[in-house]
């Protein structure tokens, strides 16, 4: 078997896996997959798991033949809506977000990128039982709530949009330069979490962290919002106790997806 | 001071949890294991309870670790249990005599139908079914226990029961909800029936003692009050804290139960709907509360999804639901095994009627959330007819409440806002939530409702007149299952 130096030997092997499912009429055997690629039968099988699990590949539940999955075809699709169905998403994290609202005291939203906005996936109630409304549907601005941030800091094609379609100012806090989001956009990406103070409302502030799925694919992002002296202390800075629980809720959803 | 905490154990039909929560009702940490389901012949369903016992053992173990604690720091333990199933042992060993027969086991359906269904729904509120105690206990005892059964070498409880005698080292109670699921419980007097008990042929030796819900029974793990036991719907109703007459909760799992608080004497039924015991607090009053359960909720999402193959995940019905703005008037009536309340039809058969050549598969996961929400608002009209009381907010459960659009649409159907709580563990909650009372970890209701938080809610918006003939063409969708019957 040859294998040239310096690139990874088991992507040139999967990608083999798929060109050899994609060719014939599909539906192969662990064993006719490593006879035709003369690889060991356990490597063959841990290379269609893997493939299985991203969704790459499928395996029939009544002849456990292995065929091409539909992970495949939403590469083609459009934006990130084929990374995770945004209602599965907000089931897996419904526990976690409720958790995370009764910690923090404070509101909780998951989003996730649509047509240049945040959709709100999901939102969990500040615990004080104070009239809210449910916002899930909504669509929110990237560049000016942490939500956003996180989810451009991890998407460059996504903040060439924001830029294209003119980043709107909301208060005189919003980042309305391109160099100053970028720069705020690195930040975010150096700490693993977003803050905007009175970027898109005075007198509040958000915080967030991403939702990552296999990989390290980031298909959503979770985060509180509400006043800013509850977020943020007397020099604007997120309080480290609401920083950690975002981030701790964050990781165990991103556990999670990326077990299953 | 070291903080301290309430456990709650929820033995449940496929899983048993152990949850500890603190004194704001947050959860601290939680332990779960999942036992085997044993289905010897068609209809039968088993549970091994000594395997049981040792992973609720196991499971207390484990979330003491988690949190960090020590059993000196549990202030109480408090047991919510999956109803009616029955578990016979051995008095002298403590050994489970047979196999525990789960409620939903139809072995004694020949049983049944030799009742007096009157006698049985005026004595203790229930429809005579397989699902509730009575005939399972009067099966075992005919198939080989009698004897034994008579000397009073054996005793019967519910899962209450059976682990409270494990975990005092030998009390036999049970509470007064879990005992009203027996179909040998007087619904007024809260005490065994002794012409119940002659009819079934049981003796009232191996019955256990009632107690009220929320007590000190003995304790446990060196000296823990076990100071709750609660059936786990109407722990799930304490955990919502609907403590006053009209407050109502649905779990929304693979079906949904929901329960109505109906205050302090029992609300007969006209419509099917059984009578049960809510809680009962220490010597305070009994709340009773009507039950109705909606027979195929979650588990249509499960057959779209398997059945169908339209989705791949459970979620996804909603993503092909928000494809379409309405259900293009194409109606689902899931009466797979039959329509349960208020209709009462078992031979019906599930249809799907108004396909046009416009229905594409979108309508049709629009058409299997709106059955769960017309299904619920059957039960809600036929408890508002029954009790008097209306409905003024529904508060939901269970995994089914992660979806939006359904919580939506059922506050539209019902015209009523749907309320999901903070804390999605209501059961255990329940559970705690009584242990914590007898106790005086918690001073009293007022003082859980305090705990209570929205994490959701949804207003109902939709137009009357529309409510109105869509509830008429889901009627008619119902008739036409009736019309198909096998």
């Amino acid at each position: 078997m040859s294998h040239v130096p310096g690139l990874i030997q088991s992507i040139e092997r999967s990608s083999a896996v798929l060109r050899l499912l994609a060719a014939g009429p599909g539906r192969l055997r662990v064993k006719e997959v490593a006879d035709a690629l003369a690889l060991p039968k356990s490597t063959a099988h841990s290379i269609l798991r893997t493939l299985e699990h991203v969704g790459f590949v499928e395996q029939d539940p009544n002849t456990a033949r292995y065929r091409l999955g539909r992970g495949l075809l939403d590469l083609g699709a459009d934006g990130q809506d084929g990374l995770i169905d945004l209602n599965e998403l907000r089931g897996r994290a419904l526990n976690w977000a409720d958790a995370l609202a009764a910690r923090s005291g404070e509101e909780v939203r998951i989003g996730a990128l649509r047509d240049d906005r945040v959709v709100v996936v999901h939102h969990v109630f500040r615990p004080d039982d104070s009239a809210q409304s449910l916002d899930t549907g909504r669509l929110l601005p990237t560049h000016a709530t942490a939500l956003g941030q996180v989810l451009l800091a991890y998407n460059a094609p996504a903040v060439e949009a924001a830029v294209r379609s003119g980043l709107e100012a909301y208060t005189r806090g919003t980042l309305t330069a391109p160099a100053a989001l970028a720069r705020s956009l690195s930040a975010t990406r150096e700490r693993g979490w977003a803050l905007s103070v009175e970027e898109w409302e005075a007198g509040r502030a958000g915080l967030a962290a991403p939702v990552r799925s296999f990989g390290g694919l980031v298909v959503g992002a979770i985060g509180i919002s509400g006043p800013v002296e509850r977020l943020c202390d007397t020099r604007r800075q997120a309080r480290p106790a609401q920083v950690e629980h975002v981030l701790t809720t964050a990781r165990a959803i991103s556990r999670d997806l990326a077990a299953s | 001071m070291t903080d301290r905490y309430v456990l709650a154990i929820d033995q449940g039909t496929t899983s048993t949890r152990c949850i500890l929560f603190d004194r704001r009702a947050t959860v601290v940490a939680v332990a779960q294991g999942e036992h085997p389901q044993s289905y010897p012949k068609p209809g039968w369903v088993e549970h091994d309870a000594a395997r049981i016992w040792r992973d609720v053992q196991r499971l207390i173990k484990r979330a003491l670790r988690e949190a960090g604690i020590g059993s000196s720091q549990v202030a109480a333990i408090g047991i919510a249990n999956q109803r009616e199933t029955v578990v016979v042992w051995d008095k002298a060993t403590g050994t489970p005599v047979a196999p525990a027969i789960v409620w939903q086991d139809t072995r004694t359906s020949s049983l049944v139908e030799r009742l007096d269904g009157d006698l049985i729904r005026s004595r203790t509120g229930l429809p005579a079914a397989t699902y509730f105690s009575a005939t399972k206990v009067q099966w075992l005892l005919d198939n080989g226990l009698r004897a034994r059964a008579e000397r009073g070498e054996l005793l019967f409880g519910t899962m209450d029961s059976w682990l409270i005698w494990n975990l005092t080292g030998g009390l036999h109670i049970t509470d007064v909800t879990n005992a009203s699921r027996t179909m040998l419980m007087d619904l007024t007097t809260l005490e065994w029936d002794d012409e119940l008990l002659g009819l079934f042929d049981i003796p009232r030796a191996m019955l256990p003692e009632i107690r009220s819900s929320a007590e000190v029974y003995g304790t446990a793990l060196d000296g823990v009050p076990i100071a709750a036991a609660i059936g786990d719907q109407q722990a799930a109703l304490f955990g919502q804290t609907c403590f006053s007459p009209g407050e109502a909760k649905c779990t929304y799992g693979t079906g949904g139960f929901l329960l109505l608080n109906t205050g302090t004497a029992p609300v007969r039924s006209s419509h099917g709907l059984i009578t049960t015991v809510g809680y009962r607090i220490g010597s305070g009053e009994v709340a009773y509360a009507l039950e109705g359960s909606i027979a195929i909720a979650g588990s249509l999402v499960q057959w779209v999804r398997d059945g169908l193959g339209l989705i791949t995940t459970a979620s996804e019905i909603e993503t092909l639901a928000a494809t379409v703005d309405d259900n293009g008037g194409c109606y689902i009536v899931p009466a797979f095994s039959g329509l349960f309340a208020p209709y009462w039809k078992s031979e019906a058969r599930g249809v799907i009627v108004g396909l046009t050549s416009y229905i594409n598969k979108g309508h049709i996961a629009r058409a299997v959330l709106e059955a769960t929400g017309w299904q619920t608002r059957d039960v809600v009209e036929a408890m508002n007819a029954d009790s008097g009381l209306t409905l003024t907010a529904l508060n939901v459960d269970g995994g089914m409440t992660a979806d939006n659009l359904l919580m939506q649409t059922i506050a539209n159907f019902l015209q009523v806002p749907v309320v999901r709580p903070m804390v999605a563990e209501t059961v255990s909650l329940g559970a705690a939530y009584a242990a914590g009372l007898a106790v005086g970890y918690w001073s009293d209701l007022r003082d859980l409702r305090n705990n209570r938080h929205r994490a959701g809610r949804w207003l109902p918006a939709m137009d009357e007149q529309r409510r109105a003939s869509e509830y008429a063409n889901w009627k008619r969708a119902v008739e036409s299952a009736v019309v198909f019957s096998s």
